[in-house]
């Protein structure tokens, strides 16, 4: 065990793991995370706290994962390279982890240029993959990154996002078995749609064995609607959301898109349970954090086991 | 070279506002090869002020030279005779031009008429691309020859990032993604395998990050 976290055990004990993420509030509305909290409660073995995602202002990802931990849900904390330095960053590591994080989830983060301040200056002083390898040094070595010793080294379970729809499809695998060689012990994907590709995303990395070196959890984001669907294809770069999908949806009332959603969700999760590889899914009900159990059920996935 | 962008004329119009004697200063470096800042720009620039301040109707000369070069003392010094007799001097060098001015100048006022942007080259005719941030210590032959530093747009040494799409970045699609180039050039030359390695934290002490940077070359002092 490197930390021990329910996320850890769970996978380690090979069942079909579930995670789901919550986005933290544009303030700091402390009721807010524990409304959205009180959906996630009991259906997932952890959740992912977003870091400024999208580049957007939001209340820290540490401060949110505390609120999570006093509500007794356990927290993914997510940190992005953008906004701070390898200063900051072990340092928010070492704070989070005082605080009873124990799953990390390494990201480069989206270009500023995306978000609400534009105008604002960027770090990357690491990159994810650099990020992951500092981590592993700090939880393993028991060091800093400059190989100082560490007053209380931090048990954490390593995680990393993969987008198998980014481009070059052909760099994909090697993508992520680099991020293993850093050191990463489980990985969420991108939301899939294009379930074609991502099998043979699969079947690449089942190749070259990589299944057997890392968690890989599937990621799961439900079409709330023909709209959503036809904007991510559109506007959201590195995503594939295939025409029959858009096609589906088309083809049901608008009052019935969102159940249709689910239902595509449901069928998706049921999929990838049988995919060679596939350790378990994220669930990512974006602001639709009370519809995730509807879809966790659905999928046969609950109740959640326990393991001691 | 350095690269550049003219500023805004109104911008030049408020630097120069009640100064008389104006003297538009150009550069025979980087500025006269990117178009920006050399003899020809110093005439356009200073006719278009003239005609606009007579328009407006204010007074004043506006005159014209290009040295040799701004970013050197040797140069900067042939203004020494005439230097004070300028309420204000427009440099549309790199922003070396005015810093070396302002210092040997010290009671002219001294304005940068352009915006120094980056180093890079051109592309074709008229078009001009980033290609290095100066980070003092150039990897680019492990890249196929491509700068992952200042080309990709979040300087990953282990790119590409899950944004990259259709071989443009994820900031905007008339941004090239440079991993995706890197990727490619490599898989062409048959060194794909060498991508596999994972680049450790890189050293920033040589880029600005370590504060401004001072070359001694103690065989060149005199
Ligand atoms: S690696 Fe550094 S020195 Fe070389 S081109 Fe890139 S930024 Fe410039
Ligand atoms: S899309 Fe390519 S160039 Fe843009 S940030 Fe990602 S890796 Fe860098």
């Amino acid at each position: 065990m490197k930390a021990g976290s329910n996320l850890e055990k769970v996978l380690e004990a090979g069942h079909f793991a579930v995670t789901g993420e919550l986005g933290p509030p544009r303030g700091n509305n402390v009721e807010e995370v524990k409304h959205k909290a009180s959906f996630l409660k009991g259906i997932v073995e952890s959740v992912n706290i977003t870091d400024n995602q999208t580049a957007v202002v939001r209340m820290s990802s540490v401060a949110a994962c505390k609120i999570l931990i006093d509500e007794g849900l356990e927290p993914n904390l997510q940190m992005v390279c953008r906004d701070r330095n390898r200063i900051a960053l072990q340092s928010d590591l070492l704070g989070a982890t005082a605080l009873g994080c124990k799953n990390v989830l390494c990201l480069s983060g989206d270009h500023q240029r995306f978000g609400d301040h534009p105008e604002g200056k960027n770090v990357f002083d690491l990159d994810s993959m650099q990020l992951i390898a500092m981590m592993k040094k700090m939880r393993d070595e028991k060091v800093f990154l400059n190989d100082k010793e560490l007053d209380g080294a931090p048990a954490i379970f390593i995680g990393a996002a993969a987008n198998p729809f980014a481009d070059p499809f052909s760099f994909r695998v090697t993508r992520l078995a680099k991020k293993i060689a850093a050191g990463v012990d489980f990985i969420q994907t991108q939301c899939i749609y294009n379930m074609a590709k991502f099998r043979e995303y699969m079947k690449q990395a089942v190749d070259r064995g990589l299944h057997e070196k890392v968690y890989l959890l599937a990621g799961i984001t439900p079409l709330k609607s023909v709209g959503m669907a036809k904007y991510m294809a559109k506007f959201v770069p590195g995503m594939d959301v295939p025409e029959e999908l858009i096609k589906r949806l088309s083809g049901v009332d608008k009052k019935q898109q969102a159940a249709e959603g689910i239902k595509i969700a449901i069928e998706q999760i049921q999929e990838m349970k049988e995919i060679e590889g596939v350790a378990g899914v994220h669930v990512m009900a974006i602001e639709w954090e009370h519809r995730a159990k509807e879809i966790i059920e659905g999928a046969g996935l609950l109740p959640r086991p326990v393991v001691d | 070279m350095i690269i550049g962008d003219t500023k805004p004329l109104e911008e030049i119009l408020e630097m120069i506002e009640g100064r008389e004697r104006v003297l538009v200063l150009g550069c025979r470096g980087c500025v006269t090869v990117c178009n920006v800042g050399g003899e020809k720009e110093v005439g356009i620039l200073a006719t278009t002020l003239r005609i606009a301040r007579k328009k407006a109707g204010r007074p004043g000369a506006v005159e014209e030279r290009t040295l040799e070069r701004q970013c050197d003392p040797e140069y900067i010094e042939e203004l020494a005779d005439v230097a004070g007799d300028y309420d204000a001097i427009v440099s549309i060098a790199c922003g070396v031009g005015p810093q070396f001015l302002s210092e040997r100048y010290p009671d002219v006022r001294v304005f940068p008429g352009i915006n120094t942007t980056f180093i890079g080259g051109a592309l074709e005719h008229g078009v001009w691309a980033e290609r290095c941030q100066s980070c003092g210590n150039c990897l680019v032959h492990h890249f196929g020859g491509l700068c992952p530093i200042a080309r990709c747009s979040k300087s990953l040494m282990n790119g590409p990032c899950g944004g990259s799409a259709s071989g443009k970045c994820e900031i905007s699609p008339d941004v090239d993604c440079v991993w995706h180039l890197i990727v490619e050039k490599m898989a062409k030359m048959g060194r794909a395998e060498e991508l596999e390695k994972v680049w450790p934290t890189k050293n920033w002490l040589t880029s600005r990050d370590g504060g401004p940077r001072v070359r001694i070359r103690e065989d060149l002092k005199q």
